[in-house]
């Protein structure tokens, strides 16, 4: 049973640090009808900038605060010079655009901080176990970004849902022109939410640091997973986006803990040795098809549009 | 009367709390053009819609020839003679004008699977085409690309690709939008000369259009039928007049 | 007159490929034998995915997933001993159409975004089966021992005998893919990107003819991916990363979507600016990136298009 607990932690783990990716793309999917591969970029920017910070400085706050403040800047940069022609186009133009922008950025963090992974280590404070069932201790800091994911999941639903700021990207995300034509300013509305979107990236980085490697090229893998996530739940839905990312975290973490174990009972160790991993690699993707066989639009699919 | 070409019964359709189709029972007999006018809003297009299969109501049947269609996707029902224009043209505007045609005639000649011959130069696609684009009086603009005709020119191209496909049942959707007094006209002219050749169910704002060709008329307002009948009936009718036609077309 | 114009650029192209293998090896440079088989693998590639997305407007972002079916074929095939190379390329155009008939079935219910947010999904699944496969060498990945054994037709281990066969399947599926575009099949494949809506109102049942274009295109990319594997005489996962789907993409639109010639062009473009530019500098991908950033925000039809001197937008409804 412990060792099920653990996994589901760690499912839970990995879940919320999609949710923030998938959140921020989701948003600015909804809201600007913008595709943004270079999102991973900005997770990547947070983690190296967090990884440097902490490594200089020692101080995991003030690496938060880096990876947020430098992931918001390059957000706006990249906003700025790229993003206001991309809004009129295809999605194809602002794919291929923003995959220029990824070659550039992992080349560009490559040329800083050379080709070698950067090390972040568990901030004090945060090192060490808790005893969650006697006799089954879990990892302080994976229960810490559990405990932050769910908390800015929270902050962010409030937002959304209570806020003027929200209301205003609620309506954005139905009726563009209406929100315009009422005399809002859309442009910062599009800061805003792009800026908002950076800057969850940039702290679901920051918090990987100690967990994964931190290379270039790390913010893809996260990237396409996030795409996974916001199908499954529904393009525009935050909830769609929480539920669909915890669903996500949890069959990978049981798919790569278990598959190899079950498969075994029944089949021999070396054919499982490779199916399990073989096949707990394309779970996610399988529960993707499976779930788009029998609704396309995803859980919680956007209404009207 | 002969039996009914299209038929609706108590169909209904509502998007959240906004009733859009409230319980239309419509009759269309075979041969006749049937107009609908009403004030916008009143749910027209969306009857369209539900009667062309791209949205699925949410009660209610629709007959077509005697067989229930309700549940037919949009694609079947056109194999089965139902064709539709848009009341935001909607053409191939890359392609050539007697491309579009001949697509529209691809489309009820047999299936698609052919990948070596060359299409444009099919002459059972290209000459059915060319005999419509005459009918609709575009013979000139064969060659010309879509994108570049006038308005009025690419609403009758739209009229000629629904009719290539050699329809049972025209569903036309504001084929006059957006045309001055000269196209109109010409269109009155065109859609007339079909009379008794195809059905049609009509919806129109053009009074002048509407008095001019149909046999029967039905007036909707907030997504019900308020009135039905002959157009003199239609112009006599108090309620209708109050609702939508005021004095003028009196 | 943009047909003789298009003419002169298509045979000039051909026929500086058809000599550059003497005139290399003459000069001592078999450098250029292997480049230019590469570009022109690529080609294929890239002709495959224009199909579908030039024409049928479907922005498949996973194609290389097809390229390392079917260069895994071979290679795993060659793993177990078996070396014909009738009995490999079948299996390895047999696959990469079961696949692309699944993964097509499952993407194609949707459209926009979500179509390419799937097919790069499904493509990065298949990259993540391949490196999880141990015995097949994983994220190390495969020798191939020897190439493709068509006995004393070809001899595909010979890099000049090798760039022919590749040439001439390539102006083959040049050929094959113009009468294609310009069929009732390729017709109706173009009504679709121009006006899906306006197909299925006129009665076209637009999902299998969709689905039977992606098999098609994507069993194309599949004998690619067996030619690769004959050049290279080595796959692994990174044949179907993310970014060759990218890059695959990138050429399409570099030379011109929609032109059939252009990817050709295109795969040539961006392989000789790649080889250049990692000459001159380790750090040539963050030249590249703008640069590619630059031609999608400014370029109108690529560089055929340019050559042709064509200034419409992207795509020709009667090439």
């Amino acid at each position: 049973m412990t060792a099920v607990l653990e996994q589901l932690l760690n499912g839970a783990q990995f879940g919320v640090m999609l949710f923030l990716m998938a959140a921020g793309l989701t948003l600015i999917f909804g809201i600007m009808n913008l595709i943004n591969l270079a999102h991973g970029s900005l997770y990547m920017a947070g983690a190296y900038v967090a990884a440097a910070t902490f490594a200089a400085f020692g101080s995991f706050l003030l690496a938060l605060l880096a990876a947020l403040a430098a992931a918001v800047a390059l957000g706006a940069a990249i906003e700025i010079v790229v993003f206001r022609t991309l809004y009129d186009r295809e999605h194809l133009d602002q794919v291929l655009a923003t995959f220029g922008l990824i070659l550039f950025f992992n080349e560009l963090v490559r040329m800083i901080w050379g080709a070698t992974a950067l090390y972040m280590q568990v901030p004090a404070f945060l090192a060490g176990h808790v005893e969650l069932l006697s006799g089954s201790p879990y990892p302080t800091y994976r229960l810490a970004v559990i405990g932050a994911g769910l908390a800015v999941a929270l902050l962010l639903h409030l937002l959304i849902a209570r806020t003027r700021i929200g209301m205003l990207i609620r309506a954005g995300a139905s009726n563009r022109a209406m929100v315009d034509a009422l005399g809002v300013n859309v442009t910062l509305l599009y800061t805003l939410v792009f800026a908002l979107g950076a800057a969850l990236a940039a702290f679901a980085g920051a918090m990987a640091g100690p967990i994964f490697t931190v290379e270039s090229g790390m913010g893809e893998s996260v990237l396409i997973l996030a795409f996974v996530v916001i199908v499954i739940g529904g393009i525009g839905s935050l909830r769609g986006a929480f539920v669909a990312a915890l669903l996500v975290g949890i069959v990978d973490a049981m798919g790569r803990a278990f598959l190899r174990p079950l498969l075994a009972s029944f089949m021999s160790h070396a054919a499982a040795d490779n199916a399990g991993p073989a096949l707990a690699s394309m779970l996610i993707y399988i529960l993707m098809a499976a779930i788009l066989l029998i609704r396309p639009q995803g859980l919680f699919p956007p209404r009207g549009r | 009367m002969a039996e009914a070409l299209l038929e609706t019964r108590d169909l209904c359709k509502s998007f959240g709390g906004l009733v859009v189709t409230d319980a239309v029972s419509l009759l269309v007999a075979p041969g006749e053009i049937h107009a609908i006018i009403g004030p916008n809003g009143a749910g027209k297009t969306t009857l369209i819609a539900e009667l062309a299969g791209e949205l699925k109501p949410d009660s209610g049947s629709i007959r077509f020839a005697g067989a229930d269609i309700t549940r037919l996707a949009m694609a079947r029902r056109a194999a089965l003679g139902i064709a539709r224009s848009f009341q935001i043209t909607s053409i191939f505007r890359e392609f050539s004008v007697l491309d579009n045609v001949a697509m529209a005639v691809q489309a009820h000649a047999g299936h698609s699977f052919r990948f070596w011959r060359s299409a444009r130069r099919d002459a059972r696609l290209r000459d059915p085409a060319r005999q419509v684009l005459a009918q609709v009086g575009l013979a000139e603009r064969a060659e010309s690309r879509a994108a570049a005709l006038s308005h009025g020119e690419k609403r009758a191209l739209e009229i000629a690709m629904v009719l290539a496909t050699r329809p049972r049942l025209l569903l036309l959707d504001e084929p006059m939008a957006g045309m001055g007094p000269q196209d109109a006209a010409g269109m009155v002219r065109l859609l007339a000369a079909l009379k008794r050749q195809v059905t049609m169910v009509l919806v129109e704002h053009d009074m002048d259009a509407v008095f001019a060709l149909a046999d029967r008329i039905t007036v909707m307002v907030y997504g019900r039928i308020i009135a039905s009948g002959t157009p003199d009936a239609i112009r006599g009718d108090a309620e209708v007049r109050r609702a939508y036609l005021g004095e003028a077309a009196a | 007159m943009s047909v003789a114009r298009r003419s002169l650029v298509i045979g000039v192209s051909l026929a500086a490929l058809a000599i550059t293998p003497a005139i290399a090896l003459a000069a001592g440079e078999p450098f250029y034998v292997t480049l230019l088989t590469r570009i022109m693998i690529f080609a294929i590639a890239a002709l495959s995915l224009d199909l579908i997305l030039g024409y049928g407007g479907m922005v498949s972002f996973g194609h290389a997933a097809y390229l390392g079916i079917g260069a895994y074929a071979v290679g795993i095939l060659a793993f177990y001993g078996i070396t014909s190379g009738p009995l490999q390329f079948a299996v390895a155009i047999l696959a990469s159409a079961a696949a692309a008939a699944m993964i097509g079935a499952v993407s194609l219910r949707t459209s926009g975004v979500y179509f390419i947010m799937i097919t790069l999904a499904f493509a990065q699944m298949l990259y993540f089966l391949a490196e999880s496969l141990n015995i097949y060498g994983g994220d190390d990945g495969l020798n191939i021992a020897q190439p493709s054994d068509f006995g004393r037709l070809v001899d595909l281990g010979d890099p000049p005998t090798l760039y022919y066969v590749v040439l001439a399947v390539l102006l083959v599926l040049l050929l094959l893919s113009r009468q294609l575009i310009n069929s009732r099949f390729g017709l109706l494949v173009q009504g679709v990107k121009s006006n899906e809506r306006r197909m299925a109102a006129l009665g076209f049942p637009t999902f299998r003819y969709k689905l039977v274009a992606f098999i098609l295109s994507g069993t194309i990319c599949g004998l690619a991916g067996a030619l690769f594997a004959n050049l290279t005489l080595f796959c692994s996962p990174s044949i179907m990363h993310w970014t060759r789907s990218g890059e695959i993409m990138m050429m399409v639109i570099l030379g011109g979507m929609g032109s059939l010639f252009g990817p050709v062009l295109g795969a040539a473009l961006y392989l000789l600016l790649e080889t250049v530019l990692s000459g001159a500098t380790e750090h040539w991908q963050a030249i590249l990136g703008p640069l590619l950033v630059l031609v999608v925000l400014f370029s109108r039809s690529g560089f055929f298009g340019m050559l042709i001197g064509e200034r419409t937008a992207r795509g020709r409804a009667d090439g």
